[in-house]
């Protein structure tokens, strides 16, 4: 086979490519501009917030927001403004490991193998995931009381490992990444069930697993988790800022403040998967 | 095994079934550990509540079986509920569509960029979702006095003379709202096709370029799409989850409840009566009747992709 140049593809215009650009940079400033904005007050002193008329960008940057936001949080009492954070992190971390870790499994089995009940299983993950989930609160808080977690951290992070989006988009990507081929071929030659899960599924669906790791730290992250936590030491950071945040006019600053630190977690985790996202090679190599 | 010949087996006996269930041992062991947890935080609770639909349950007294009356008043009774059935069916009808077609082509749009910036792009496009409350600045945009930034401008380019109540007076309420929707609708969806356009098998790209694929609109339709189409299921339903419970962007922009409930959506309706009203049974319903409908759409959604790139 021909070789391609790396770089530019034979089948594109340059004309296209130009329409292309302008394209995204005309809405991309469309979806950028609430998070400027929110960047931009954040650091915006006291008499910039209140300007007639409005301006988006600030003229004179300070930190004072942030260094009051600190402040606030370190006096706001009993807990230190660290164990806040140490509890959302901890949260965020093992509940991302165990939904990737236990989705994963899950729908390996459900997107390329057929066993009695299998279809059925996945349809009712799918209905799970349209049922609205303000009317399951009260159910799952009752189950929560009898298994003895409320207040406890498994009420936040057992559930998360089996949300439905997860197996969901995990199996749609296997069922169409992972060539039938290769995992006969491993079986074939001798490999067991859980080697071939580990070194050749999931290595395929690279792509796949940092998107729901974004989507899991996002929930997890932002969640407030003020149904089923009440200690005030076991109380998520999203939960003390918004306690420091709602406090009126007198607070915008502090608030836009607040908006940026909470973003910081979600955000750099965003851009180092979305870097480690390239190409795989699922069917190279394969001659069907 | 395939489908079909399962399907033959099950009809000879029993017997057979046994033996396929212990011969697919191996598959039971790597669900177990998702199957428990599904159904014991959402199974059981989707049950629980679809029987409460059917009483009266204000929380703190024992359920009271009514029957079909929580229904009958949804549908025949309640006003305020037709108001919300119109608002999600505008929003739904509006920016599912719209946001669904965005988010693919804006995917497919940055994948034709330069390796190196895409990262870039892709954080752009997906700013408003990044951090889930940003889009709260939008009530400081479309504030109603004269210090909202979208009243300042206009003003001073003599667009209007007075400050117009963008999010009290329900002639732009919902305007407002589905600009917002829209803003957000690149979320779940618009990832998984960016991650999605990555796991296309580079080679058949190439053979595309030697049948005489001439340019990327062709290579969209016969190589690309095709490729995609498990991942545009999964954003469909995305959209669909998404905009049938549009809520917290109407709570927190339009106020709730909104002026005349204007803005008021069948989920904001649900969060009235499950969290201010306590009538748990009546919620239940609210949720049991959207839930059908987004199930209907769903399955619809599902027959129109089953024919892309035929």
């Amino acid at each position: 086979m021909k070789k391609i140049k790396a770089g530019r593809q034979p089948n594109r215009s340059v004309g296209g490519d130009v329409g292309v650009a302008i394209v995204l940079i005309l809405f991309g400033c469309f979806f950028a501009f609430p998070l400027v904005f929110a960047i931009n007050n954040s650091i915006k002193p006291l008499n910039e917030l209140f300007v007639f008329p409005p301006k988006l960008f600030v003229k004179n940057p300070t930190s004072d927001n942030f260094s009051d936001l600190f402040l606030l949080m370190s006096k706001s009492g009993v807990v230190t403004f660290s164990r806040y954070v140490f509890n959302s992190l901890f949260i965020t971390i093992v509940g991302t490991a165990g939904h990737i870790m236990v989705a994963s499994m899950a729908a390996y089995v459900l997107a390329k193998y057929r066993f009695p009940g299998s279809r059925l299983f996945f349809n009712m993950v799918t209905i799970a995931l349209m049922f609205s989930g303000y009317v399951l609160a009260i159910p799952n808080y009752l189950i929560m009381a009898k298994l003895g977690w409320v207040d406890t951290y498994l009420a936040i992070i057992i559930p998360a490992f089996a949300m439905p989006m997860g197996l969901f988009l995990m199996k749609q990507f296997m069922e169409s990444s992972i060539p039938d081929v290769l995992i006969e071929a491993a079986k074939i030659d001798g490999a067991k069930e859980g080697l071939i899960f580990f070194k050749i599924v999931m290595p395929l669906v690279k792509p796949a697993t940092l998107t729901l790791m974004i989507f899991s730290i996002q929930a997890l992250w932002n969640n407030v988790a003020t149904t089923y936590i009440y200690s005030e030491e076991k109380k998520t950071l999203p939960f003390a800022l918004k306690t420091v945040a709602a406090g009126g006019v007198a607070r915008t600053g502090v608030s836009a403040a607040t908006t940026v630190f909470v973003m910081i977690v979600p955000l750099v985790t965003f851009i180092f998967s979305q870097s480690n996202i390239v190409e795989t090679m699922a069917s190279s190599g394969i001659k069907e | 095994m395939s489908y079909a010949n399962w399907k033959a087996q099950k009809k000879r006996s029993a017997g057979f079934l046994w033996q396929d269930i212990k011969r697919n041992k191996t598959c039971y062991g790597f669900l177990a550990p998702y199957a428990i947890i599904f159904f014991t935080f959402y199974v059981i609770p989707v049950c629980v509540s679809i029987y409460l639909s059917f009483t009266y349950y204000n929380v703190l007294q024992p359920a009271r079986f009514l029957g079909l009356n929580n229904y009958i008043n949804l549908l025949l009774a309640d006003d305020i509920f037709l108001t919300a059935v119109k608002n999600t069916f505008l929003i739904a009808a509006i920016t599912g569509p719209i946001g669904y077609i965005m988010a693919f082509l804006f995917a497919w749009l940055i994948h034709e960029l330069p390796r190196g910036i895409r990262a870039f792009a892709v954080l752009i496009f997906y700013a408003p979702t990044i951090s889930g409350q940003v889009y709260v600045m939008w009530a400081l945009i479309f504030s109603g006095d004269a210090l909202g930034y979208a009243n300042a401008w206009l003003t001073k380019l003599g667009v209007i003379d007075t400050p117009v109540l963008w999010l009290t007076n329900p002639e732009y309420m919902m305007g407002v709202v589905l600009l917002v929707t829209l803003w957000l609708s690149l979320g779940a969806g618009f990832l998984s096709f960016v991650a999605g356009l990555n796991t296309i098998p580079s080679d058949q790209y190439e053979a595309g370029y030697v049948d005489g694929i001439k340019n990327r609109w062709q290579e969209l339709w016969y190589i690309t799409l095709p490729n995609m189409k498990s991942m545009l299921m999964f954003g469909a339903v995305m959209a669909i989850t998404q905009t049938f419970n549009t809520a917290d962007v109407t709570m927190s922009l339009c106020g709730f409840p909104s002026t005349d409930y204007a803005a008021r959506t069948v989920v904001t309706h649900l969060i009235d009566y499950g969290s201010y009203r306590f009538e748990m049974g009546y919620a239940s319903a609210i949720a049991t009747v959207l839930f059908l409908s987004m199930f209907l759409c769903n399955k619809f959604i599902q027959k129109a992709l089953a024919r892309l790139g035929t």
